[in-house]
């Protein structure tokens, strides 16, 4: 028995089978992804003034990744548009280059930009103590531009032992340039070019702080919702990486040998995907790292 | 019913068995692991019913705590402590944790592991391909990731009942904060806790429902016979066709929204939880800025589509069954197709209704409170096709007829009771009180699943090539369709007597519920006789589970097309082997033309083809009726 239209198209719908699935799978795709980004929306509406932190993630690492995912987005297209034209071996570099696409952005991310905020610390001062950490928040310069309050000291945590240990009674924390230096006008906005925390230590008193964790998803809305789209969004990346290492061993040189246009339909079909999953990340970009 | 009427009669079924290279696949591959869309359906259907039973089985229970409340469980109440642990009934009392698992699990076992699956995928799969002329699916391996997935998110769903705490008790709904904190703390697992294991099971589930759809979709759109126009098409594939729709785009959102308060349990994130939350006396360190509200916004965005999805199959069957024992054709075939083509788009923008009782605002309860209304009249619309195709037919009461035609009341009365829910100022009152239960219970229970029996009945023939015997069904169907109403009609009465849908004591210890008497008996007293027509109604499912079992192997033998019906899957042998057709299924007419004049048999069969002097008579496809 054999399924027909996988190969050739029906003649009235003018497809075969696997396109009208992965556009109803890409439906599919946008409604999840709808669902996580409507719950952006409304956690960011929903944030109080201060609430919603800028400035926090690394701009030209998320640029540089960005032009990854579109270079692989164009890889992939001439990979398949070599295998519509049969040549195998300019397929095969054109894959390979959209592997080692994805697999440097989920480097990236896993490696470096994860880590980074892993590592890094943030307290949130108590409304009546705000005052006395005036030096490291510069709300009155910030309220006399019009700014957002500002009611978090980050940097770099340098007693980690603080964090589970209760006999420890303050935060010692290297504090990040606008910390350091608050009323400075070049704080006002966050800078494009990633600054690494000051040598600048600040005290801060437990009693003082409202809530105080690294850059975990537990941190605040912002980052709850920058690790679960990301994290999800990483998780297409693989699965995109993974079908196309298939495609790319011996195995399916096989397949080509055998139905070439088969292979090719294949490739279209997880290049769709790929897309797809790119066009997930255009939208993450200005989410998270600009807006 | 004479058998040598049918125009199809295959001498042996089995005989085609043998062309088939499936035959050389060893049993694993064949029944279990089987990427045949015939098996996946029957897989399906079987795991549907049993799940369908578990389900009811818990809300057994449940009866028994409601009609009497804080006494011992006779008979099996001292062995259930040994399979559901020792905090669900101890001394065979039912401990209010254990109350509410029953519910919340009922709630999503009934509709997540019992009618979807039965409904869409076990039909879908099993008929769909057939009616349409096709050999299958698009993706048959698809086809059984969709079922395995399934099977491991049912299987997860049940393990819960065995972790520390038992499984999940915040309601079907799962609404937050009491769903984020529950199953928590001292007790519990950290991923093997109830409500965890709800949320990473529904992933599967939805997983599953995902690859379904798709598949669905696709095999209507690329794989319907030659001449099988959408016009061509049984109404029953239309249904799955939208209902798979359905499925594809309004389950996604709720999956963010589990991912999302996965993320709330298992990293302490806040997505639902506002900020100042106070659990059992103390705040709770998180950072807060949730909204529980978007919880709920983003579950009823699958739930109200998915009460279509629940309903709109048990339509598609009820429509080929009624056309095929009134022996005429569906009345308004296309008013039908648009009517459920407009049901599928309206039912994405209905979903707050489910949440008047939030004070959105009045601007968006307007809004929501219009679409709601709107929604009935595609809904009437199809009902009233129904009840006049009745009209002037010779109609012969099968089993499976006698369960369809049962169907078109107790929707209607289901649809009807939720027209007061609709305009929010009336739900203010009938907010979570026994009134919602019944109305959505009459749409579900003797609406889609008297649509689902008829569906077995009425299909069984093609599956096994046997009859189900038609004394036992009606055994089965007149105490089932009596206890139903038992069971649901006074729970009108109890709601609108203000009596509360979650109550642990069943309103025991409730004035509202012991001072007013409805017909006699006050509210709460009420509750004894409705148990017992649950308990009567569970023993009148014996009569299906034998006979069922049973007529597999010694149900009376019948042609390919026992009910003389003229759709494309009578044409191929009952069972249809692998592949499904000897030779290529045309299409050259509409799905139902029964009784057209001028014929010997009261049936002309989709495959037949044209006449010359049928074309001088008509224009169009359509059948001409005198």
């Amino acid at each position: 028995m054999e399924i027909p239209y996988t190969v050739s198209t029906r003649p009235d719908t003018g497809l075969w089978n696997a396109k009208v699935g992965i556009w109803l799978f890409l439906a599919s795709e946008v409604m999840l992804f709808g669902g996580l980004f409507s719950a952006y929306i409304f956690l960011r509406l929903d944030a109080p003034p201060g609430m919603w932190p800028h400035g926090l993630l690394n701009v030209p690492v998320g640029t540089m990744n960005t032009a990854i995912l579109i270079m692989s987005s164009v890889t992939v297209v001439l990979a398949w548009a070599a295998l519509k034209m049969r040549r195998y071996r300019a397929y095969w570099w054109y894959m390979l280059a959209t592997i080692l696409c994805g697999v440097i952005f989920l480097a990236v991310k896993l490696v470096y930009e994860w880590p980074q905020k892993f590592d890094h610390f943030g307290a949130y001062i108590k409304p009546d103590a705000l005052g006395k950490y005036e030096q490291y928040l510069g709300n009155e310069h910030a309220a006399a531009k019009d700014l957002p309050p500002r009611l978090e000291i980050t940097g770099h945590l340098h007693n980690r032992a603080a964090l589970t240990d209760p006999n420890i009674k303050e935060y010692e924390v290297y504090l990040d340039p606008v910390n350091a230096d608050p009323t400075n006008p070049a704080m006002d906005r966050p800078h494009f070019f990633y600054v690494p925390p000051t040598h600048k230590l600040a005290t801060i008193e437990k009693a003082d702080v409202e809530r105080a964790t690294m850059f975990l998803p537990t941190h605040s809305a912002y980052f709850a919702s920058y690790f679960t789209i990301t994290g999800l969004h990483g998780m297409h990346v693989l699965g995109g990486v993974l079908v196309f290492i298939y495609m790319w061993l011996p195995v399916s040189k096989k397949l080509y040998q055998r139905n070439p246009e088969h292979l090719a339909n294949r490739v279209e079909v997880a290049g769709l995907f790929w897309h797809f999953v790119d066009l997930i990340w255009i939208f993450v970009f200005p989410l998270f790292y600009l807006l | 019913m004479d058998p040598s009427a049918s125009l199809e009669t295959h001498h042996d079924p089995h005989a085609h068995a043998g062309e088939h290279e499936h035959q050389q696949l060893g049993w694993w591959r064949k029944y279990i692991f089987s990427t045949d869309h015939k098996v996946i359906g029957i897989q399906y259907g079987l795991c549907g019913l049993v799940f369908l039973f578990f389900g009811f089985c818990l809300m057994m229970l449940m009866r028994w705590q409601l009609a009497y409340p804080g006494q011992a469980l006779p008979v099996i109440g001292k062995w259930l402590p040994y399979i559901f642990g020792a905090g669900s009934m101890p001394d065979g009392k039912m401990t209010p944790d254990f109350y509410n698992s029953l519910g919340a699990m009922h709630g999503t076992i009934m509709i997540f592991a019992g009618v979807v699956p039965l409904a869409f995928a076990a039909f879908g799969n099993f008929v769909v391909p057939l009616q349409i002329g096709a050999p299958d699916m698009t993706f048959p391996k698809v086809n059984a990731a969709s079922f395995w997935a399934f099977g491991v998110g049912g299987v997860i769903m049940l393990t819960s009942f065995f972790v520390p705490g038992g499984a999940a008790k915040s309601g079907w709904t799962s609404y937050t904060p009491l769903a984020a904190f529950a199953d928590r703390g001292p007790g519990h697992l950290s991923i093997f806790n109830g409500q965890t294991l709800w949320l990473i099971g529904f992933i599967f589930l939805i997983t599953s429902s995902l690859l379904g759809a798709i598949n669905f979709i696709t095999t209507i759109i690329q794989l319907r016979a030659k001449g099988l126009t959408w016009m061509r098409l049984p109404f029953f594939v239309w249904s799955q066709f939208v209902t798979a729709f359905l499925l594809l785009l309004a389950f996604p959102p709720l999956e963010a929204a589990i991912i999302m308060q996965l993320m709330d349990r298992v990293a302490d994130t806040s997505f639902f939880l506002p900020s100042g939350l106070v659990v059992n006396g103390a705040p709770v360190s998180i950072s807060g800025g949730g909204s529980p509200l978007l919880w709920q916004h983003l579950f009823w965005f699958l739930g109200h589509p998915e009460v279509y999805v629940l309903i709109l199959p048990a339509f598609g069957i009820v429509a080929e069954i009624l056309a095929n024992n009134s022996r005429k054709p569906l009345w308004g075939y296309k008013s039908l197709v648009f009517s459920v083509l407009v049901i599928g788009f309206l039912s994405f923008i209905v979903w707050a209704h489910h949440m008047w009782m939030t004070g959105m605002g009045s601007a968006v309860s307007a809004f929501f409170q219009t679409t709601t209304l709107l929604i009935s009249i595609p809904s009437v619309i199809i009902l009233s096709a129904f009840f006049i195709s009745l009209w002037g037919g010779s109609i012969r009461f099968t089993v499976p007829m006698l369960f369809a035609t049962a169907f078109l009341p107790m929707f209607g009365i289901g649809g009807l009771t939720g027209i007061p829910l609709a305009f929010n100022s009336a739900d203010l009152y009938l907010h979570d009180t026994y009134y919602i239960i019944a109305h959505f219970h009459y749409i579900v229970a003797p609406g889609t699943i008297f649509g689902l029996f008829a569906g077995i009945y009425y299909w069984f023939p093609k599956a096994t090539g046997r009859k189900m015997n038609d004394f036992w069904g009606k055994v089965h169907f007149w105490p089932t369709l009596i206890c139903m109403n038992v069971i649901f009609l006074p729970m009108f009465l109890q709601g609108m007597a203000g009596m509360h849908r979650r109550w642990y004591d069943g309103g025991q210890g409730w004035n509202v519920a012991n001072e007013h008497t409805i017909w006699g008996l006050t509210g709460f007293q009420w509750n004894a006789p409705i148990s017992w027509a649950a308990w009567i109604m569970g023993l009148a499912q014996i009569p299906f589970i034998i006979n069922f079992f049973w007529s597999i192997k010694r149900g009376e033998k019948v042609n390919d097309n026992p009910w003389e019906a003229t759709t494309l899957e009578w044409t191929a042998p009952s069972p249809p082997p692998h592949g499904n057709f000897i030779g290529t299924p045309v299409a050259y007419r509409g799905p139902y033309e029964y009784s057209l004049p001028g014929r010997e048999r009261d049936f002309t069969m989709q495959n037949e083809p044209v006449e010359p002097s049928e074309r001088v008579r008509r224009k169009s496809a359509e059948p001409v009726l005198v």
